[in-house]
């Protein structure tokens, strides 16, 4: 019994250390500034103060766009082109599958700083910097989508494609309507991922985005922080933050279960 | 009937499989096949994008062997991840051992670990930065009304990289929670109520049948945290912009300075592409590690 209560307590005293801080963070950015250090658990003045500061620096509304619409195409692609190449390694017979099967390996294990200046060289030449083909294209694919999915078409028997073509199927309709809905846990598990990397990557934007109008929500917030606009102010930075981690707590909390599952059959996180 | 299909199928494949694939294969020459074999070529040369190109040869190998700052950041991250994995697995581990016990609300607890995995790490760091305040900071604040001094998180550079481990180990340790419940989960019950008959005593059960079975999930949490904790630069970038002292200047930190900070382009690629070795060479020794062990 003694035992369970100490489970509890170390249990609770985690779960507390990890979700307090967010408590803290929203609540600290509708306190007044000079209230912030004082701040405990409740609340003395609530204002909104400083998210409207923050709303007339940053155009945080059309970041957040931006970065819905970036996401939202980068995740299309990755699903569209995942299934396609997947299917075509899972069912197809094709000179060079074998070897294009490991390059698709080898991509997956090479360390992203190799490529990642010569891509910016790239973007540069076809003057995509301060354009949103710099953020959409080059995420259009995944190795690791390409994987997953050949994993699960491999499951589908051969016959149902067999029989597909008896009917006249196409091989597009044959992966899209055919066999995806056979695999939508695979769908989901890549679908959250990719939007959540999408979503929440900043490297990349930094390189090749300079225009305000066109940044993504996490580097206007990023640049927002470190740049002087903040004026050093604690509350408009939070602000900024708590806006920035709105929409994937949102998500999370509807879609906690699919969330976990995927990222930890994969091993993945954002 | 089959063999007709079969036939049919076959030639239906001809031309199309390509068709398929080429979305990918596109991408693939465009955007890592050429990179990687152009940033070979930048290493021979100086280049700021603008000017022409210039051929200098090993110039940027040399600077970089004698390029402190560059070590000096090289050793940064080796830290970072000297702090970070170790404590990463303790904590992991632990809060597994505990959440797979007999309990209540057991969706509840997984998933407040889990909350800030999802979460950017532009909002984490911004978020700990105000945690790990010298004077007002939330952290220091509860030390204080401990009794005990307050720590310079981020001011005193022996510290700083640790807070910046221990941040990025609170961000991500969720992740491998679920991730080792999984394998204490695959331990059949049966062992530990054998175990209990035997009088084996917890810390026994513990050494001699939890962890054997959770040996792989380990070594995966060893690599994937390695592979993450080379690729540190938000939080620095957030936090510290690599002060005080340079301390907290990780390597990619450092080469994105290079890169788009001085426009040392051929340079720059250099660093990348060395750093990339490391990282490729720490990961083949860690496997290699685990091998010999099974």
């Amino acid at each position: 019994m003694f035992k369970k209560t100490a489970i509890y307590l170390l249990l609770t005293g985690a779960a507390l250390s990890f979700l307090y801080p967010f408590y803290w963070m929203i609540l600290a950015s509708l306190t007044p500034e000079a209230q912030i250090g004082q701040l405990g658990v409740l609340p003395k003045t609530l204002t909104f103060d400083n998210y409207a500061l923050m709303v007339s620096k940053i155009p945080i509304w059309r970041s957040l766009l931006n970065s819905t619409f970036v996401a939202g195409l980068a995740t299309a692609g990755v699903l569209l082109f995942g299934a396609m190449t997947g299917y075509a390694l899972a069912k197809l017979r094709f000179k060079g599958r074998e070897l294009l099967f490991i390059v698709i390996i080898f991509t997956m294990t090479l360390p992203f700083q190799i490529t990642l200046i010569p891509n910016y060289i790239l973007m540069v030449k076809f003057q995509w910097v301060d354009t949103f083909a710099a953020l959409v294209i080059p995420a259009l694919n995944s190795a690791f989508a390409i994987l997953l999915f050949r994993q699960a078409f491999k499951s589908i028997p051969d016959d149902l494609i067999h029989a597909a073509r008896v009917d006249g199927c196409g091989e597009l309709r044959i992966i899209f309507q055919i066999l995806c809905p056979n695999i939508i846990p695979t769908i989901i598990t890549v679908g959250i991922i990719t939007f959540m990397n999408s979503w929440n990557d900043v490297l990349w934007p930094l390189i090749v985005i300079r225009d305000e109008q066109l940044m993504t929500m996490p580097q206007l917030v990023t640049l927002f922080a470190v740049g002087g606009r903040a004026e050093a102010q604690l509350g408009v930075k939070l602000a900024a933050a708590v806006l920035l981690a709105l929409p994937i707590i949102a998500a999370y909390s509807v879609f906690q279960r699919y969330f976990i599952q995927s990222m930890a059959s994969t091993g993945l996180k954002g | 009937m089959t063999e007709h299909i079969t036939k049919r199928s076959r030639n239906r494949n001809g031309l199309l499989p390509y068709l398929i694939v080429s979305p990918y294969l596109i991408h693939l020459l465009l955007f890592v096949l050429f990179p990687v074999v152009f940033s070979i070529v930048l290493t021979f040369h100086k280049w700021n994008i603008i000017s022409p190109m210039e051929y200098v040869g090993l110039d940027n190998f040399k600077r970089l062997i004698q390029d402190r700052l560059f070590w000096k950041a090289i050793l940064n991250t080796l830290q970072f991840l000297l702090v970070h994995i170790p404590l990463q697995i303790i904590a992991a581990l632990a809060l597994a051992y505990f959440l797979n016990q007999k309990i209540f609300m057991r969706p509840f607890f997984r998933a407040a670990f889990f909350m800030p995995v999802v979460i950017s790490g532009v909002v984490v760091t911004i978020l700990w930065q105000q945690l790990y305040g010298l004077e007002t900071g939330l952290l220091n604040r509860l030390l204080i009304g401990l009794g005990l001094n307050r720590v310079e998180w981020l001011s005193n550079p022996v510290i700083a990289m640790i807070s910046i481990a221990i941040m990025a180990t609170w961000k991500n340790v969720g992740l491998y929670v679920i991730l080792f419940l999984v394998g204490l989960q695959a331990v059949p019950r049966s062992y530990y109520e054998a175990a209990e008959v035997e009088g084996a005593t917890a810390w026994q059960q513990f050494r001699y049948i939890t962890l054997p079975a959770i040996n792989p999930t380990i070594f995966m949490v060893v690599i994937l945290s390695t592979i993450g904790g080379f690729s540190l630069f938000i939080e620095p970038y957030i936090m510290t912009d690599g002060g005080p002292l340079n301390s907290t200047l990780s390597a990619m930190l450092y080469i994105y300075k290079q890169a788009f900070g001085y426009y040392h382009m051929g340079y720059s690629v250099t660093l990348g592409l060395f750093f990339a070795l490391i990282i490729v060479a720490v990961v083949v020794i860690q496997k290699l590690a685990i091998e010999k062990q099974d």
